[in-house]
């Protein structure tokens, strides 16, 4: 589904990935797990397109597309979706009606019927009892006003309506509490098939007890130190990132 | 090409027929009230002089002061196309409505059927009539003596409406004045007058609607009079849908009696150079009072509001929203004045303008100022001028929007504040389609 060969990105002329390969098959989720400043937001950003990022070697495809010189809207189009770390507000935008027109010109790009609003409503509340928010919530202004935890709850709402190929969270559990932290895993799981795939960027382990990855990367400043299966978030779990940080000649002792 | 004329000599041309209309040795009220106010005017001059002319800094009228008016021929109201007068009616012919034509009277084209609750009709029908108190109401709230556009407006007042809720009463629909002027003859000039009087305790909502039918340059100088009464409830929205070379200069002077509500809707797509002085006053305590404007404007449009709020009276509360879209070399002013008398306690007072600029080289000046008299008050300001919001912009691409759709939401999303405002939903949508239409066309 997804392949990334040797990328490298920088923002403000600062490299930030220095070379970054992984595989992720249909059906699979990968965890990326990292120190802070290691790159793994900046990956996220980077496969959604975000325009302060450039893209100085290697290459991304999706599905064999090359993902690199699509634009932000064409990658959704292909299947990627991008759950937000820090969900903007955006004011005077409905939130319904903006998930109508995303989902619609989605479908559009397939040549897919798309939906009036009487029957993407429909869609909508089923989908909206299924991640386990409040119907009002689709009434209001995107993200205006939500808590943490209601950003998060409605990111995952959109790649329940949007339904993407691949899905790249970037850390979805930060600022959560307990409960609302097994809600968004129950959530998360509840949309993997074995046709779609998810990136989950996390700096925590306890997400992964709920949503269990079949692979986990360490990332540390740029590059992928470390793969394993899920032993692995258990051992940084109890041990934290100095091993890896040593290995990738970081000093960590200053 | 206009032709160039000195200050004076601008309105002289007009002035003679003015008096050669009034016949020697009757004066009725009303001719001796535009004869004082044309003194007046002569006395005071257009405000073209800039400098050291604050109130006018930014908006200059000498395009106005360089155009001669001549009269204008009556129009044949049985020439506006049906589905004109649809787009002007606002798709709701069941309102009661007044409708002119470059200043005259269109009864043909007006409908008044509600007359237990509102007496609703043309300032020339009750003129002589003194069972309509026209005598004791016009001209009182908006001063003319020191306002050079108010004493011109006051001067050439041909016809205008008058408008009366009866005490108590709930007006169940939106009472629409309508002023066309045709603009296919070259500078001519209009005076729409209207006056509104909300009884004690009475409910209603106005609309008021400037358009401009074909091209020719014109000027509209309009004043609007609004008296609310004790514990009476007045919704006014105003629309200026003026063609793309007009003059629109407004004064809406609005009191409020104690325990009303007032609220005011101002919506400028039009004009070439609009200039709308809203003042308000507060005549008894506990007023609550709202003042919303949008201007969208593109090219090199120019949009002026002042606003001033007197806050004479404790225990008043007012709110004001202004935003603007500009695109283009557009410009827009924003002066907004709030005036605190002493001994007014726990006044509320809070303004705010805000600016989205879709092109680099559209500008917009925004200036509040505060005479606060009186310590035990709360009153803020807030102001922003900017440009879309980049993350969210990429938010919504992010999702598979392109990015002009996306950039449309975005702009929709931040007029949307003034338009879902509106509690009546029958004007919501009227506006809200108007209003998209311009977005649209807004660089």
């Amino acid at each position: 589904m997804l392949e990334i060969r040797n990328l490298h990105a920088n923002i403000d002329d600062k490299e930030i990935l220095k070379g970054i390969s992984l595989d992720v098959k249909a059906g699979e989720l990968h965890a990326i797990m990292g120190p802070n400043g290691s790159g793994k937001s900046t990956l996220a950003n980077v496969l959604a397109g975000k325009p302060s990022y450039k893209v100085t070697g290697g290459e991304v495809l999706l599905e064999n597309q090359d993902l690199i010189s699509m634009l932000p809207e064409e990658r959704a189009r292909a299947g990627l979706f991008l759950c937000f770390q820090h969900p903007v507000e955006v004011p005077g935008v409905r939130m319904d009606q903006f998930l109508r027109q995303s989902f619609n010109d989605i479908r559009k790009s397939k040549g897919e019927d798309q939906l009036d609003v009487l029957k993407f409503d429909k869609m909508l509340k089923e989908k909206v009892e299924i991640v386990g928010i409040d119907y009002s919530f689709v009434k209001r202004s995107v993200n205006e006003g939500f808590s943490g935890g209601e950003k998060k709850r409605n990111e995952i709402l959109q790649m329940a309506v949007l339904q993407p190929k691949l899905a790249i969270l970037d850390e979805p559990d930060s600022g959560l509490d307990v409960d609302a932290l097994r809600q968004v895993a129950q959530a998360i799981n509840n949309l993997r098939t074995d046709k779609n795939a998810v990136i989950l960027v996390t700096h925590y382990q306890r997400i992964l007890d709920y949503v269990v990855p079949d692979k986990v990367h360490v990332f540390v400043n740029g590059t992928i130190v470390q793969s394993g299966d899920k032993k692995l978030a258990l051992e940084i779990e109890s041990k934290g990132y100095d091993k890896y940080e040593e290995r990738a000649g970081k000093d960590i002792s200053a | 090409m206009p032709k160039l004329v000195t200050e004076k000599d601008v309105f002289s041309k007009a002035f003679i027929t003015l008096e050669q209309d009034i016949p020697t040795g009757i004066t009725t009220w009303l001719e001796k009230l535009k004869r004082d106010a044309a003194d007046h005017f002569k006395q005071l001059g257009l405000p073209i002089q800039r400098r050291g002319n604050e109130e006018w800094k930014y908006t200059d009228l000498s395009p106005i002061a360089k155009i001669a008016f001549s009269p204008i021929e009556k129009f044949d109201s049985k020439k506006l196309k049906q589905e004109v007068l649809d787009y002007i009616l606002l798709g709701n012919p069941s309102w009661n409505r007044l409708l002119f034509v470059d200043g005259n009277f269109e009864p043909d084209l007006s409908f008044v059927n509600d007359t237990d609750n509102i007496i609703l009709k043309n300032i020339q029908d009750v003129v002589a009539d003194k069972s309509y108190k026209l005598e004791q109401h016009l001209s009182k709230y908006k001063d003319y003596s020191n306002n050079a556009f108010v004493a011109l407006n006051t001067a050439f007042i041909k016809d205008g409406a008058f408008i009366q809720i009866a005490d108590n009463r709930l007006v169940k629909e939106p009472i629409h004045i309508i002023y066309i002027t045709t603009a296919s003859q070259p500078e001519t000039a209009s005076y729409p007058r209207t006056l509104i009087l909300g009884g004690k305790g009475s409910q209603a909502e106005i609309i008021e609607s400037y358009w401009g039918l074909d091209n020719e340059a014109y000027l509209t100088n309009a004043v609007t009079e609004i008296f609310v009464g004790q514990a009476a409830s007045i919704k006014y929205y105003k629309l200026e849908l003026q063609n793309e070379n007009a003059f629109h200069i407004s004064n809406t002077q609005v009191v409020q009696d104690s325990d009303s509500y007032f609220s005011s809707v101002n919506i400028d797509i039009g004009g070439k150079l609009v200039r709308n002085n809203i003042d308000f006053l507060t005549a008894g305590e506990n007023t609550n009072s709202l003042f919303n404007g949008l201007y969208l404007i593109n090219a090199t449009q120019h949009v002026d509001n002042q606003v001033i709020l007197d806050h004479a009276k404790p225990y008043t509360t007012s709110r004001e929203l202004y935003k603007g879209v500009l695109g283009g070399k557009s410009r827009s002013v924003f002066h907004g004045s709030i005036i605190v008398r002493p001994g007014a306690v726990k006044v509320n007072a809070m303004q705010v303008d805000k600016n989205l600029l879709l092109s680099d080289k559209a500008e917009a000046d925004t200036k509040p100022a505060f005479w606060i008299y009186c310590d035990d008050v709360k009153c803020g300001h807030g102001a922003a001028c900017g440009q879309i919001d980049d993350q969210a912009l990429f938010y919504l691409r992010s999702r598979g929007i392109d990015e002009e759709t996306a950039r449309n939401f975005l702009t929709r999303g931040f007029v949307n504040e003034i338009i879902d405002g509106i509690d009546n939903e029958d004007i919501r949508i009227e506006i809200s389609s108007i209003v998209q239409a311009k977005l649209e066309n807004i660089r």
